[in-house]
């Protein structure tokens, strides 16, 4: 890249300083890897020991299978499969029905459509924070409380994909719409044969970026479900620590975590290239 | 912006919006049609009667020295966090930029945090200092500190500032790398020829070029630290102890939904609602058309 730094005598302050910043985005990870392979005198006793023991396996069957004793918790599997029908649904929910606006927004004129347009966009300014009980209120009359159609249904409107969808549509070359009319192609074919396809990157890359968004909710199940067998698992953590004291089984909890944050971390790794695109593409 | 050939169809484009348009008025602008409606009214205390009682509320609101207080507390708690994961960011980011070798492995290992839940990232904070079994926790005491967040209010507040920040580190240095790289080397490589130093060259050439991607950061963070922390609160400290982690978010929840207080609760959510707004408008108006170079 810098070429001209190569002889730089300093040459190895980024790296040092990269370690550095490394270690500290590390360090909480790694005691929490520690922690959920100790068992629960170990941890007690303090200072805890910095390195691994030997009962990982133990600790994490338990948890999955059995969950927190102490505090009632469902079993980790369960709420692991909560999170991800949670994740998934909010995903792909709000892929396809963001990239249908977008598609109707972009290659239509019809009355009403600036209208539609921007009470999408109008979302982007109502984050569920600013509206919680009336929010709460709807889904109740509904009879969507404990139900995943309740945790995933209200949170499936996107302004930001929409937009990106947008975007892209009004790059596609006015050539393709023609040669698709040409052939007699309608509004729908077009969509399924040529858009679609064309638009698999930035599916990919919104999947990413929304996957973490769902399978990390907080507050909306936090709200949304009282029926302890639909806790996600990021929601469950919480609970499994209750107040924090003596009675933590730390090295559930721990095991825990470490499964709460495993999925969305393997997919921004495996799929970093998408990510970071439409990370930035996104927020523009 | 539009699109010069399109489809001459009448019904189809209403279909294809439907859902999206029924999800946002059910679930977004009714409510917050609802909020700003109960915002001006007020319920007696059995809940039989509501009175239009117009901007009772947000005057009450503004009079409560706890309401006034919240709004100090959540100002500097957003100011903190935002400093705290904007400075580390661009300097990884610069000496991520810098390295010839090993790049996309610190880029991958730096990334991570983005994809931590801020409830997760409190988790792994507060048990690195629970007095009672964190490794940290144990640090400060062997140094003589009295380490106790549940006691201690400005402990507390220090925990939640640092987790917050730990997670959006990995966000900002992402943003801060794209700003780097696309600033054209032969610019850099110009001024190293015309004997500009390393530090000289950051001042008068990176720092002016990123600052659209610095200050869409600021925004950004500041949405973060406003809205997206009330998890962090929550799974740390549960906004005490004695209020001293209470921000604007975790109010609002605590006062809607823990305490029953509709009226108040539904002012402070259009109070919230402004802010978000302006935040927004900022960015929109400000930042979009200036991040491309």
């Amino acid at each position: 890249m810098n070429d001209f730094d190569r002889a730089d005598p300093w040459g190895w302050l980024p790296h040092a300083l990269l370690w550095t910043g490394i270690a500290v985005i590390a360090f909480p990870l790694y005691l929490t890897l520690v922690a959920s392979t100790l068992q629960p005198q170990d941890i007690a006793q303090a200072p805890m020991p910095i390195f691994p023991g030997e009962h990982g396996p133990n600790n994490y069957l338990k948890a999955l299978a059995q969950g927190s004793s102490m505090r009632l918790s469902p079993p980790v599997g369960t709420m692991m499969w909560n999170s991800l029908i949670m994740a998934l649904v909010i995903t792909f929910g709000k892929i396809a029905i963001s990239i249908t606006s977008a598609y109707a927004v972009v290659f239509f004129r019809f009355p009403g459509r600036m209208l539609a347009f921007w009470m999408i966009f109008i979302t982007l300014m109502l984050p569920v924070e600013v509206r919680i009980i009336p929010t709460y209120e709807v889904v109740t009359d509904l009879g969507l409380i404990n139900s995943f159609a309740g945790l995933t249904v209200p949170l499936i409107a996107s302004a930001t994909a929409t937009l990106l969808f947008r975007q892209f549509f009004l790059t596609i070359p006015d050539e393709y719409v023609e040669a698709a009319k040409m052939d007699g192609a309608g509004p729908l074919r077009f969509f399924w044969d040529v858009v679609l396809p064309l638009s698999k990157t930035n599916i990919a890359a919104l999947f990413v970026i929304l996957f973490i968004y769902g399978w990390n909710q907080y507050l909306w199940p936090l709200l949304i479900t009282t029926d302890q067998n639909m806790d996600t698992i990021v929601l469950g953590i919480k609970k499994m620590i209750g107040t924090g004291d003596a009675q933590t089984e730390w090295h559930l909890v721990m095991a825990t975590t470490m499964l709460a944050l495993l999925p969305p971390v393997l997919v921004v790794i495996l799929m970093q290239r998408w990510f970071v695109k439409g990370l930035v593409e996104t927020e523009k | 912006m539009d699109r010069k050939v399109i489809f001459p169809h009448q019904v189809l484009p209403y279909w294809l919006l439907l859902p999206q348009v029924v999800i946002t008025l059910v679930f977004f602008i009714w409510p917050a049609g609802q909020a700003a409606w109960m915002s001006v009214l007020q319920q007696d205390m059995f809940g039989s009667s509501v009175d239009f009682v117009g901007l009772a509320n947000f005057r009450e609101l503004f009079e409560d020295p706890d309401y006034i207080a919240a709004m100090g507390r959540t100002a500097w708690f957003s100011v903190a966090v935002t400093c705290l994961a904007m400075a580390p960011a661009l300097l990884l980011a610069v000496m991520a930029d810098r390295v010839v070798r090993g790049g996309s492995f610190y880029k991958t290992a730096l990334v991570i945090p983005y994809a931590i839940a801020p409830a997760v990232a409190g988790v792994l904070w507060l048990f690195m200092f629970n007095p009672a079994v964190g490794v940290l926790a144990w640090v400060l005491k062997q140094w003589g500190i009295d380490w106790n967040p549940s006691l201690h209010g400005n402990q507390a507040m220090t925990l939640v500032i640092v987790a917050a920040a730990w997670k959006q580190i990995a966000y900002n240095f992402l943003f801060f790398l794209a700003g780097l790289q696309s600033i054209p080397k032969s610019l850099l490589e110009a001024a190293a020829i015309d004997g500009a130093s390393a530090s000289r060259r950051f001042r008068t050439i990176v720092l002016p070029l990123l600052s659209p991607t610095t200050f869409f950061l600021l925004v950004v963070n500041m949405v973060y630290a406003f809205f997206d922390t009330f998890a962090v609160v929550h799974a740390i400290t549960g906004g005490g102890p004695a209020k001293a982690t209470e921000i604007l978010v975790y109010k609002v929840y605590h006062d809607g939904v823990v305490a029953l207080n509709l009226g108040s609760s539904s002012a402070q959510s259009v109070v919230l609602m402004l802010i978000v707004i302006a935040l927004t408008f900022l960015q929109f108006r400000f930042v979009q058309k200036k991040v491309h170079y």
